[in-house]
């Protein structure tokens, strides 16, 4: 094989796995030793830069990056990535004196932004400071999208909120909010240089085919609809016998919700089987945690309404049967069909997008879908002016894409109005620099402890199940955050090889605690390398770093996947052939066009 | 500076039979120079127990004095270990092997802890044929006390800082092999694939196995001019041949190709097999070992390889016809036979 250019930028980029798989590319590792040093306010600041809402999401986040992690690889449990973020919210100190600072000198370009969701708010932040008058267009009472409307204030308080997209509407945004647009044409006829839709997925799937649907229609609601309607104080009790339909996190979402407004006997009842719900583990957990009974493998059959009132819902049995290539299939048990009683239910089976207010004949394509034909890389509709991201733009997702969307928006409307090429992305800004400090000293802590990952404390259920405002999570303290932090295996702390220097003594090769380095003769197949290895390097999706052709006409192979990047093989390399080199990549954002 | 190594491996490393992965073998981490030679035998060492799948608790490592004579803390954590006195790890092994034949014995030394002070050690170890496996990591020079030549230095070799040896080398191997030794092999520590097999044969061999390796010490004696260093050993390295070992079960259904393929039995029945380089050498003909180490001297190279063995004669214990029971194991009642016994031992002895 031919000796691996470390010098592209994605190659390390890989490497630092819970980055790579974070949409907006966090520098996590960087963060996570902030938090160790107790220096939360720049661990804030680093997640701002590009994450935009650290509190939010150190609460919320889908957390891609924590199946990712290397040390899920090495142990039982990925690294607490997520609740990290949030100790870093909780201990900072005086942020705003850090970010930009209206007014800006305006550049005589004029945006509109329709939505007030993550998406839009990322655009904005990123725009502002650029000096583009943003106008902002949302038909809540304030900006936050569904992360207000949706999720539930014992998630995120509403303070969080409040404070985080504060600091985004500070930047001089023009809000109108209790505002429905109602048609795309009429913005586009004003004289806005460039608009964004940043509308999410509005709208719930409902079962309208069902029998008993419309008879049971006052005892029946559409889970999103529901959960803006408790969000925005229009709903504040529930029956004491309800059913959740659906196995995502909106069902999680409803049935605590009805736990809080009322709810004493309630079942989520799901299609699939439990290990197939869509739901994140922890928020089964969590439901699960507050008496929520999970019934699987239940198909709806039909709404029970009696003398105009609900009674209950019926249910077929089925198992699920996976052909060869994995394809699932729910095939009926045979059993008898189900009752289940019921004073209310909550469908929470899905969102879809609509586009209601977007007028076909203005030269924006939309495809047999109905969704907008948007480009996956600059976010632009086929209209030229209109870009797309969040959850409008392929469908719905979470907050983190969707401020990953709004960055590169946000590039692209810049690059727009500058009247640049669009698809001429920028390149991330990187940077790659020694650790070493003394002969066998570094700047970051190399040791590996052992420690399992901490369960982040919750409050007692007699507390939070009496008001729908209490926070559950407690997040960690600043000591246990350390001891959490220092899991980190600084997967950014690359481990860079020179192949002149090398002597060949095998040092590396026999200190290496997770035998990740093999000297051997070079194979013209990947595979074929991969095999020879120590350990043959199985993982796929893992990459192998390969030397040039050392004196002996070897080659040094270095496995990534399982390194614990504790420094060891640099140590014991006599020719300082390794070197520890810290790796810095961030995404760049509009201001660095 | 890390001084203690993460305690997580790779999760799919191998098990050997024993259900156990390298890091049973492993041992401390190492406070030798980065990039010291001894460290690559030390892996070796770990690479071949962990493969014969060697209770680690059955093993004793004793050794001299030296940076090559510290390596025992750095193999085999699980297993005993005795850090004598400079030159003594002889006597010492000889006692303890007396005490317990049923453990395996590695005497671990320098070419300084064997070449100079323990020499007279050396040479009767080999002459009552204990049953161990005696490794000299050697460097050409004292590196434990800063790098001064040692006996096995090349005349005309170049330390570090420039001084040139002056005097002839003991040569190791062949004095091993011209005392009798029952196992004679030479290798490079920056050479597993020839060391592992090596290694393995060594430790089933029944009595004493003598392995020489060259081991670079990158602080003091890795510099140009020296014949020690790294690249001079690669460049003047020339193997007997390709030794394999395979174990007992295996050994049956090996095969060998006529002429230039032999295979040695070993007393427990596995089996080496060696694929030969060198012209006219049988390692079971002392005759023509002795002459293809003279030729390879003539030659300024270095033989590796198995150089000989001799499957034939008993080690110690069977000379000794001693107790199979370790000391430690014996029961009053062999110990103090009692009165009838004494009487016919001493009737015996008038
Ligand atoms: C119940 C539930 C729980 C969730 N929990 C999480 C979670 O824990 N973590 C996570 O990461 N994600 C979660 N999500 C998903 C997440 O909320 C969305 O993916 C994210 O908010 C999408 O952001 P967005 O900017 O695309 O749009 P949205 O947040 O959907 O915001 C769109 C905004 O546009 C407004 N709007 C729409 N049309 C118009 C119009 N024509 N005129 C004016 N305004 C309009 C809407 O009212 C809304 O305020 C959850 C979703 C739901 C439904
Ligand atoms: C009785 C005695 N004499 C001298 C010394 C000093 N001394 C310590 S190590 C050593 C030489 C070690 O050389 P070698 O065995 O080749 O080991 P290396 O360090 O080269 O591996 C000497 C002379 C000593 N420790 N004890
Ligand atoms: S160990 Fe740390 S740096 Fe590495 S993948 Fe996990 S969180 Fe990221
Ligand atoms: S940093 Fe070096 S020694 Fe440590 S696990 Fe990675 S490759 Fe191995
Ligand atoms: S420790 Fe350094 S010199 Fe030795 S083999 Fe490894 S990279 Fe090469
Ligand atoms: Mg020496």
């Amino acid at each position: 094989m031919k000796p691996t250019d470390t010098r592209d930028p994605e190659y390390y980029h890989k490497v630092v796995d819970c980055q790579y798989a974070c949409p907006a590319h966090t520098p996590v590792p960087e963060y996570i030793r902030k938090i160790a040093a107790e220096k939360y306010t720049e661990a804030y600041m680093i997640n701002w830069e590009s994450n935009v809402f650290p509190g939010i999401l150190g609460r919320t986040c889908d957390r891609p990056c924590e199946p990712a992690c290397r040390r899920g690889r090495v142990e039982e449990e990925p690294v607490a990535i997520c609740r990290l973020k949030r100790v870093a919210a909780d201990q900072k100190g005086d942020v705003q004196s850090l970010m930009p600072h209206a007014p800006f000198p305006a550049n005589g370009k004029k945006i509109a932004l329709i939505g007030g969701g993550p998406a839009s708010l990322t655009v904005a932040r990123d725009l502002a400071p650029l000096g583009y008058e943003i106008h902002l267009f949302d038909e809540q009472i304030a900006g936050g999208g569904m992360m207000r409307s949706q999720i539930p204030a014992f998630r995120l308080p509403e303070e969080v909120l409040n404070e985080e997209v504060g600091y985004i509407l500070n930047l001089g945004i023009h809000t109108q909010f209790m505002t429905y647009v109602e048609s795309l044409k009429a913005v586009l006829d004003q004289d806005y240089d460039a608009v964004f839709v940043g509308t999410g997925a509005p709208r719930g799937r409902d079962l309208p085919k069902l029998p008993g649907r419309k008879e049971g229609d006052a005892f029946i609601h559409i889970g999103i609809e529901w959960l803006a309607s408790v969000a925005f104080e229009h709903v504040d009790k529930i029956g004491k016998k309800v059913i959740v339909l659906g196995g995502g996190n909106t069902a999680m979402d409803c049935c605590r919700t009805s736990r809080r407004l009322g709810g004493e006997h309630v079942k989520v009842v799901v299609r699939s089987p439990f290990k197939d719900m869509k739901a994140s583990p922890w928020e089964k957990e969590d439901a699960q945690h507050e008496d929520v009974a999970i019934l699987d493998n239940h198909v709806p059959l039909s709404f029970e309404v009696e003398n105009g009132k609900l009674t209950g819902m019926k249910f077929q049995r089925v198992k699920a049967h996976y052909d060869d290539k994995g394809k699932r299939k729910l095939i009926p048990t045979g059993e008898p069909d189900v009752f289940i009683e019921a004073d209310e239910v909550l469908i929470a089976i899905g969102q879809e997008n609509s586009f209601p207010w977007i007028e076909r004949d203005i030269g924006l394509e939309f495809d047999e879908w109905e969704m907008p034909v948007v480009d996956k890389v600059t976010f632009q509709s086929t209209h030229p002016k209109v870009f797309f991201g969040g959850d409008a733009a392929f469908g719905p997702e979470n907050v983190i894409t969707a401020v990953a969307h709004g960055h590169q928006a946000a590039v692209s409307m810049h690059q727009f109005c500058q009247e640049k090429d669009l698809h001429q992305r920028p390149a991330p800004y990187t940077n790659l620099f020694s650790t070493k400090m003394g002969i066998h000293e570094w700047s970051y802590d190399s040791p590996v402890t052992i420690d399992q990952r901490y369960l982040v404390p919750q409050a007692q259920k007699s507390i939070t199940l009496v008001d729908r405002r209490k926070e559950v999570e407690l997040g960690f303290d600043p000591p246990t955050g350390y001891k959490e932090a220092q899991r980190c295996l600084n997967c950014d702390v690359q481990t860079d090889f020179t192949a002149d220097r090398c002597i060949e003594c095998d040092a590396c090769m026999d200190i290496c605690p997770t035998s990740c380095i093999t000297f051997t003769g070079n194979e013209a197949d990947e595979d074929r390398l991969r095999e020879k290895l120590l350990v043959p390097a199985e993982n796929k999706s893992q990459d192998i770093l390969v030397s040039e052709t050392l004196k002996t006409g070897r080659v040094m192979v270095k496995d990534e996947d399982v390194c614990l990047h504790c420094g060891l093989c640099a140590e014991r390399c006599p020719t300082s052939a390794w070197d520890m080199q810290q790796f810095f990549y961030s995404v760049t954002k509009a201001e660095n066009v | 500076m890390t001084y203690l190594k993460p305690l997580f491996r790779h999760p799919r490393l191998p098990k050997n039979k024993l259900g156990y992965t390298l890091k049973e073998y492993e041992g401390g981490i190492s406070t030798l120079c980065a990039g010291c030679g001894h460290d690559s035998i030390s892996a070796t060492i770990v690479q071949a127990c962990f493969e014969l799948a060697i209770e680690p608790h059955l093993v004793a490592k004793i050794s001299g004095i030296g940076c090559s004579s510290k390596t025992p803390a750095y193999f085999l954590g699980n297993s005993h270990g005795f850090n004598s006195v400079h030159g003594r790890m002889p006597s010492v092994a000889t006692g303890a092997n007396m005490a317990n034949k049923n453990m395996v014995y590695f005497g671990v030394s320098g070419d300084g802890d064997t070449a100079s002070i323990g020499m007279g050690q050396f040479v009767h170890a080999i002459r009552r044929n204990l049953n161990m496996v005696y490794i000299v990591m050697n460097n050409g020079c004292y590196g434990l006390t800063k790098g001064q030549d040692s006996a096995t230095a090349d005349v005309g070799s170049a330390s570090k800082s420039g001084h040139i040896n002056p005097f002839q080398p003991v040569d190791l191997a062949s004095l091993a092999v011209d005392l009798g030794a029952t196992f004679v092999a030479q290798s490079f520590s920056g050479d597993k694939q020839q060391l592992v097999p090596l290694l393995k044969a060594a430790i089933q061999h029944q009595g004493l196995a003598f392995i020489n390796v060259m081991s670079p010490c990158v602080t003091f004696n890795n510099n140009p001019g020296s014949t020690k260093s790294y690249d001079y050993v690669r460049e003047h390295m020339h193997a007997t041949g390709k030794t394999d070992f395979v174990p007992q079960e295996k050994s049956i259904q090996a095969s060998y190709a006529e002429g230039t393929d032999t295979a040695v039995t070993l007393h427990d029945g596995s089996v080496m097999s060696l694929h030969k380089l060198a012209p006219d050498w049988d390692p079971e003909d002392r005759l023509s070992t002795v002459n293809a180490m003279q030729q390879a001297r003539a030659k300024n190279e270095i033989l590796t390889g198995l150089l000989y063995i001799h499957t034939g004669y008993g080690d110690l214990h069977q000379i000794l016809n001693t107790s199979d029971t370790a000391l430690n194991s014996l029961d009053e009642k062999s110990l103090c036979p009692g009165q009838k016994t004494l009487d016919t031992i001493n009737a015996g002895l008038r």
